[in-house]
């Protein structure tokens, strides 16, 4: 191996000189190593984190956190698991925001697109402030989403969103009160219950393992003995 | 040396590494290879199991410890009941959210407790995508015998063939509920090929299949009303004296009071054990996935299978350092692109088995082909930008939109340049051993997903995680209902823990383990 140890080796400038950067959580000043994730500055300074962590890996919207870098006035946003820290940059993790869902059963609405108006009535009261887009960590343009949503544009809602990590980051600055997050989610399914296509190839596959297409096939395959069925899996490519 | 010099040596073998086909191992090739290098042969990270049901047989040194824990509960807590229930979930993830609303539709009433927010799971994160057989040139047979295969033929038949028979259906529920899975332009479900599949069946949502369906089961059970306690992990079972599950004591962990939960039935889908660093690896997992499941219904008397093998994702993010142990989908193997080593070769066929691929990764690096970080770690290349070039530019944002993203907050354009690879520990494949309706050796007691064993062999193939999770999701939770609606619920008593003390003061297991463990400890102490 040692003729691979000078050439094959990545320079890290945080390696060769691991610096410290002062940084500010919740109010409070620490210390901790440059260009480790936020998540891992809370763990570093001896902070349990029980809400605001849970995939670790930009999935799944626990850990949104708001965040100003040094002399800086602006706000931003980010996810506590995806963004590294640096020099004078304050944070604090997003308390959980109370939101209101609207429920429903989906198979039962009968004009989705309309229903919208009903379920969130205050999505069209949006006055287009961008402060949505501005506070999402996946870069989606929401107050565009929103607006195709209000518009029944839901195929346009489904894709922009496929994205969203339901960090709910959006919602608490709507000055109209909409959650950009859960009008999606709305009109995404409902892009999926009602205006995609039946996909026929997996209702023709349905039927056939209904009416027991397959049952010969299993019987063979499942009254093989350990060798036989070795040799049928390795003729597979 | 600058890491674009080293990267050099991916691009100006890229043209000839274009032109050459690896086959893939054969039987005999793989087994050599997989005992010399797979992590699951290193002999010293394992140790047998002293009591219980899996008394003697062998697993690694973390999982063991845990297994002999002793139990969180003190003997006279109260046991009366704040919650009675026909079905209690434990766990928020794909299958403990199928579960519950499967046991909701048949009727039952259900209390899903986890212990973080509702979703926060493995699931969210599976980019690769489901596997069903809809092609003409693919059925479910082929999809039986290409699993069976990929677990090194150890998977359990009943479990399998349920599986693979019941996964077109599955996928027609979930677009009922609004999934979107990608299209072909004649509306049908689009299919990639995944690693150690003979034909392309994996359904996906891009890059972000996991997540898509967990935010529509997510909202789901929003809608369906079904009573959610978040927050509060599952800490103990219960059972009446003859053994019988009979509830479950949770934790809230926002005020750290027991709540005794009484349920007719209980489907534990508490994920996996990556959390738990097995021999030091760095894991793709989620924060909560420390083997809670596994602990409680080992202590009830539930038998484990296969808990000696664990998969490690040939693909983990070895650079940067933030990125370490983070998944990098399988999906770009998949698509053609080629893992290099520091000479600019390719060295396995892509898209063997997992575990073949890692097993190559390793030994590439053990011998000194690898290229190594100064932060102590070592990895070979997964040419990336070779996607651009096969199928046009615009190919990765287009097709890995979240992975370009990963990257790309660490100023790192994976369209240009080569991404340093090492495996991670992603999934346990084994688990409590359960029937084709989920049910444990415990009655009652039911498990699903990655928290169960027997389906996957030693070694799950990729896209087969999210078909278990919604198979067995539905098999458990349709089960468990049924059952409950017309049983009595039982008495609830602490007898199997007396009973699993008296063992551990036997056997001289050490007491100052408990499980679960819950969190990963990495709160740093003074």
């Amino acid at each position: 191996m040692a003729e691979f140890d000078t050439q094959n080796v990545i320079d890290q400038e945080e390696v060769l000189r691991p610096k410290m950067v002062t940084v500010e959580i919740a109010g409070k000043t620490y210390q901790v190593p440059e260009g480790i994730t936020v998540i891992k500055a809370l763990w570093y300074t001896g902070q349990e984190v029980i809400r605001g962590a849970g995939c670790l890996g930009g999935f799944c919207g626990a850990c949104a956190t708001y965040y100003r870098t040094k002399d800086d006035p602006k706000v931003r946003t980010c996810l506590a698991c995806q963004t590294a820290v640096e020099d004078g940059m304050s944070f604090s993790m997003v308390p959980p925001f109370p939101a209101r869902k609207a429920t429903y059963q989906m198979s039962e609405l009968k004009d989705p697109k309309q229903d919208l108006f009903t379920l969130y009535p205050e999505a069209p009261l949006c006055r287009n402030c961008n402060a949505c887009t501005e506070a999402c960590p996946q870069q989606i343009d929401v107050r565009e989403g929103v607006w195709r949503a209000v518009f029944g544009d839901f195929k346009a809602v489904s894709e922009m969103f496929m994205n969203c990590v339901m960090c709910g980051l959006c919602v608490p600055v709507c000055i109209a009160d909409i959650a950009p997050n859960l009008v999606a989610l709305y009109a995404s399914r409902a892009q999926g219950v009602f205006f995609a296509e039946k996909p026929e190839r997996l209702e023709h596959r349905i039927k056939e393992i209904a009416d027991g297409r397959y049952e010969d096939e299993w019987k063979r395959i499942l009254s093989m003995d350990e060798q036989q069925l070795k040799d049928a899996c390795a003729e597979l490519k | 040396m600058d890491i674009h010099q080293l990267q050099q040596i991916v691009h100006k073998t890229r043209d000839a590494r274009r032109k050459q086909t690896l086959p893939k191992c054969s039987p005999a090739e793989r087994d050599t290879l997989i005992k010399k290098y797979h992590p699951d042969f290193r002999e010293s990270a394992y140790r047998a199991i002293k009591f219980g049901p899996n008394k003697g047989e062998m697993t690694v040194r973390e999982l063991a410890s845990l297994l002999e824990g002793d139990s969180l509960v003190p003997p006279d807590l109260d046991l009366t009941p704040a919650y009675s229930v026909d079905v209690l979930v434990v766990g928020g993830g794909g299958a403990g959210c199928a579960a519950a609303l499967h046991a909701h539709a048949h009727g039952a009433k259900v209390l899903l407790a986890t212990k973080l927010r509702l979703g926060d799971s493995n699931t969210v994160m599976a980019q690769g995508g489901m596997q069903v057989a809809i092609t003409h040139e693919d059925s479910p047979v082929q999809h039986f015998l290409d699993t069976l295969k990929g677990g090194h033929m150890k998977n359990d038949h009943n479990l399998l063939r349920v599986m693979v028979d019941e996964g077109p259906s599955i996928a027609k529920w979930l677009l009922e509920l609004g999934v979107l899975f990608d299209r072909d332009t004649d509306g049908n479900l689009h299919v990639k090929k995944g690693g150690g599949s003979s034909k392309p069946r994996l359904l996906t949502c891009s890059d972000y299949t996991g997540l898509e369906i967990m935010r529509v089961l997510n909202d789901e059970v929003l809608n369906q009303k079904i009573q959610l306690l978040e927050f509060c992990a599952a800490v103990e079972l219960l059972s009446d004296d003859k053994g019988t599950c009979t509830g479950a004591i949770l934790r809230d962990l926002d005020n750290k009071r027991y709540v005794v939960v009484a349920a007719k039935t209980v489907i534990l889908a508490t994920g996996g054990i990556g959390r738990l660093h097995i021999q030091g690896y760095p894991t793709s997992n989620h924060y909560g996935a420390t083997g809670d499941g596994l602990a409680m219904a080992y202590r009830m008397g539930a038998k484990l299978l296969q808990i000696d093998t664990f998969q490690y994702h040939p693909s983990g993010a070895a650079y940067p350092e933030q990125l370490v142990g983070a998944l990098v989908t399988e999906g770009i193997r998949s698509e053609g692109g080629h893992l290099v080593n520091a000479k600019g070769e390719r060295f396995v066929n892509e898209l063997d088995t997992r575990d073949v691929v890692s097993s190559s990764i390793i030994k590439e690096c053990e011998e000194g082909r690898g290229i190594r970080t100064m932060s102590g770690r070592v990895g070979v290349w997964l040419d990336t930008p070779l996607l651009e070039v096969e199928q046009g530019p615009g190919t990765l944002e287009k097709h890995f939109p979240a992975m370009v993203r990963q990257y790309q907050r660490y100023s790192i354009d994976i369209a240009k340049d080569p991404v340093l690879i090492y495996p991670t520990l992603h999934y346990q494949n084994g688990g409590v051993q359960i029937d084709v309706n989920g049910e444990s050796g415990v009655k009652n007691l039911f498990v699903a997903g990655e928290t169960s064993g027997g389906l996957h062999g030693r070694n799950r193939l990729m896209g087969n995680s999210l078909l278990d999770l919604m198979v067995f999701g539905k098999r458990s939770g349709s089960t468990a209902a049924g059952r409950a609606m017309s049983l009595p619920q039982g008495k609830l008593t602490l007898g199997h823990v007396t009973r699993f003390r008296a063992e551990a003061k036997k056997h001289s297991a050490s007491a100052d383990v408990t499980s679960p463990l819950l969190f990963p400890a990495y709160a740093k102490k003074e």
